[in-house]
């Protein structure tokens, strides 16, 4: 598989978030609008390139049973030197995510890449694999975070459109799992007109 | 896939102690170059949100914490040319979705002058609007002698939003616990003749508060 294959499977085949439905807890918490979901989309995406590579370069060393203790000790720090720079440079967002950085580190999706491709191929490719799929998660939170704003509060990306509220409930705990549920309907259904 | 380092208790041993040695060095670098900038952006929005709450004032704020009915609350004293202008004075009271944490700015004549608030989880579209203008825009200038801080509900007269009682109730609360702060930081400062009278006052609004009122320091 080529680089770039490695790159785009990430963004359709096996998009994380509406294909195999890892990390849904970061995706149905923080995209109450499009650049809540932007922002932990980056988050998670700079977390996975990092330790994905980490751990493709360390995976020969490391003895196969204590393998996830030093996988997630290599994640955990990514994701906490992830936290002091946002702290730092972008308090505003770090105040909106909060909780969900520190969860970064039981994303499925972080741990998931790691055992399933990351330890078992090189630096680069695992680099590649990274960037694919964090940009599909990105984007999928992106657009979750975009239709639930539209609906819910009548912006998008902080620009207001109409007065006074949208409907409500999507910005709302059940307006996350039916955004994220006719989104899927509706990637399923053009990736499967692809197909044919 | 190449496992060449077997899984032997010296290995294991080795290895999760090599990789705990390297992250936490690594996380020691970092945090050492970021720990300024984190201060100096945390003391940028605590600085901003007094701004907010007092008048015009000159110099640095200066820091310091009250013991009030058992509780402590931070507060920052203002001046402008050797005069005190207020206090900004930190409060929280328990809302709908967890703690609702106001700087209430409160000048020398016990006049609420704003008030901001500094972290809430109220439910978005209905609690949350604590935070907009239109409800929060009551409380400036609102002299406590006069208007009771209580929803109108309870026979006071704050506005409360419209479906957010309790957010309302919460905030008038923690608004209501300020003035009570400030009443013990006017009795402690010089005017040593009102002293007497403005404990007991405060003695008597500790009560009502102390239902809903949370320890600053325990708030999200």
């Amino acid at each position: 598989m080529g680089k770039f294959q490695l790159i785009t499977k990430g963004l359709v085949k096996e998009n994380p978030t509406f294909v195999l439905l890892l990390g849904m807890c970061p995706t149905l918490a923080t995209t109450t609008s499009a650049i809540n979901g932007m922002s932990m989309g980056l988050a998670t995406l700079f977390v996975l390139v990092l330790s994905n590579m980490a751990i493709s370069a360390t995976a020969p060393y490391i003895p196969d049973k204590v393998r996830i203790p030093a996988y997630i000790v290599i994640i955990a720090a990514f994701v906490t030197i992830l936290q002091f720079i946002m702290q730092a440079f972008t308090p505003d967002i770090y105040k909106t995510l909060g909780l969900f950085i520190p969860l970064i580190v039981v994303n499925c999706i972080v741990l998931g890449r790691a055992e399933a491709f990351a330890n078992k191929n090189s630096v680069v490719d695992s680099a590649c694999d990274g960037i694919g799929i964090g940009l599909g998660f990105t984007i999928a939170l992106t657009i979750l975070g975009l239709v639930r704003e539209l609906l819910g509060s009548g912006s998008a990306f902080g620009y207001k459109f109409i007065d006074g509220d949208g409907i409500l409930v999507f910005v709302l705990a059940p307006g996350a799992f039916m955004a994220l549920a006719y989104l899927i309907v509706l990637f399923k259904k053009l990736t499967a007109k692809k197909d044919e | 896939m190449i496992m060449a380092v077997q899984s032997s208790f010296k290995n294991m041993t080795l290895c999760l102690f090599a990789v705990c040695i390297v992250s936490s060095a690594l996380l020691a670098a970092v945090y050492a170059v970021t720990k300024e900038p984190i201060e100096a952006a945390e003391h940028a929005k605590t600085v901003s949100a007094i701004a907010q709450v007092v008048p015009e004032f000159d110099g640095e704020p200066v820091s310091d914490t009250i013991e009030v009915a058992g509780k402590k609350y931070p507060y920052y004293a203002v001046s402008k040319g050797g005069q005190p202008v207020g206090y900004a004075i930190t409060t929280s009271a328990s809302g709908y979705g967890g703690a609702v944490t106001l700087m209430v700015g409160i000048t020398a004549d016990r006049v609420i002058y704003n008030t901001t608030v500094l972290s809430q989880a109220e439910t978005p579209g209905l609690g949350a609007k604590c935070t907009e203008p239109e409800f929060a825009d009551q409380f400036k200038n609102w002299n406590p002698a006069e208007k009771a801080l209580k929803v109108k509900k309870d026979g006071g007269d704050v506005d409360a939003i419209t479906a957010s009682t309790i957010t309302s109730r919460a905030y008038a609360l923690a608004v209501e616990t300020a003035v009570m702060v400030y009443d013990a930081l006017a009795g402690q400062v010089p005017a040593d003749g009102v002293t007497g009278a403005t404990n007991t006052e405060a003695g008597t609004e500790s009560d009502a508060a102390e239902a809903g009122v949370m320890e600053t320091d325990k708030g999200e």
